[in-house]
């Protein structure tokens, strides 16, 4: 269930409540990432976010937000 | 500085240009299986490469530092891959998000058919490889040393070809120097060996067949000595360059004197009957 004024967001495979409304910026937020870490990026439901739209970008109920990051790898 | 020492000099100094950009290494580093980021530094310094591949994960809060900011220290560029997607989908998404992290157009694009083999899908991987070329990414497809594949990835506008001489990480070397001759024959765009080399003599086999570059990651990062192997890796793709510059002799079935016969002393017994026919 989620309770009036909250959101269920899918968070790099992780079921959490946000507050609403929520925008890109806020989810990302909740994993403590510098707001200017470098090699970050975000996909809501599939399709980028560009950086530069974190702030003014809202997040739906259901969202599936990736954030990802460089690993050693290839 | 005589005409030889000359031409093997420039033979060696021609840089690797890729999509119009020139690299100082022929040697691209793998980053996969480094123990740590500092053994991964070591390895960029002992092989004096200028690319390296990164890959993209759900980001870790509890990661220790970034292989990013290694990189940059070392003046290392970075060449995001897409590892581990199964379809061309996947690729696609994976790609753009690693323009977006890395702000570059460059892409390692793979399209893996089985988690056994870890093969491409050629079916796929040409459609990812289509579609990133339609929005502007510069596409270095790993591919199977088919040498039709490595065409059609020609064809819809790869920047370059990747090859590999065997199964990724399985240190089996050149599998098919044949195909990979035949590919290095056709191509019109940069051939760089991918996966599969175990050792310094498999790079500078693939050089000597004709490759422009090798990329290397397994062999050096799980190597008992990373860095050793890296110095050595590198070392065999400069040889092995210069090699195919220098251009192999034929192989033969049976010798072929080095020494010339003509000259030779006559020093058995025989010597005296030599000696009486003159009298």
């Amino acid at each position: 269930m989620t309770g009036a004024g909250e959101l269920n967001v899918m968070l790099n495979g992780r079921p959490r409540r946000v507050s609403a409304p929520a925008t890109v910026a806020s989810v990302v937020s909740l994993l403590d990432v510098a707001p200017d870490a470098r090699g970050v990026a975000v996909a809501v439901d599939g399709e980028v976010v560009a950086r530069s739209a974190w702030e003014r970008t809202e997040v739906h109920d259901g969202a599936a937000v990736e954030v990802v990051a460089a690993i050693q790898g290839g | 500085m005589d005409a030889g020492t000359r031409a093997a000099g420039r033979e060696l100094d021609e840089p690797l240009v890729i999509a119009g950009r020139r690299l100082g290494s022929r040697l691209i580093l793998g980053s996969g299986g480094f123990a740590n980021h500092e053994l991964l530094a070591a390895a960029c310094r002992a092989a004096e490469v200028q690319l390296c591949t990164v890959a993209l994960r759900r980001l870790d809060p509890s990661a220790r530092g970034s292989i990013l900011d290694v990189l940059e220290e070392l003046g290392v560029d970075v060449l995001p891959n897409t590892a581990g997607c199964f379809t061309a989908r996947d690729a696609v998404a994976t790609a753009r998000l690693a323009r977006e992290a890395f702000s570059t157009d460059w892409i390692k694009l793979e399209v893996i058919g089985d988690d056994r083999t870890l093969l491409p899908d050629a079916v796929e991987l040409v459609a990812a490889a289509e579609q990133l070329v339609d929005e502007g990414f510069t596409v270095l497809p790993y591919t199977t040393d088919d040498p039709v594949l490595a065409r059609r990835l020609q064809d819809v506008g790869c920047a370059a070809v990747m090859p590999l001489g065997s199964p990724i990480g399985s240190g089996m070397g050149l599998c098919n120097p044949y195909n990979l001759s035949i590919i290095v024959e056709h191509a019109t765009v940069p051939v760089i060996l991918d996966a599969g080399v175990g050792t310094a003599s498999d790079a500078a086999l693939a050089m000597e067949l004709g490759c422009d570059a090798v990329l290397c990651a397994s062999a050096i990062s799980r190597a008992h000595d990373p860095v050793a192997m890296a110095r050595a890796i590198a070392l065999a793709v400069r040889a092995g360059r210069l090699a195919r510059g220098a251009g192999r002799i034929p192989r033969r079935r049976y010798a072929q004197a080095s020494t010339p016969v003509e000259g030779m002393p006559q020093l058995g017994p025989s010597a005296s009957a030599q000696w009486a026919s003159t009298a």
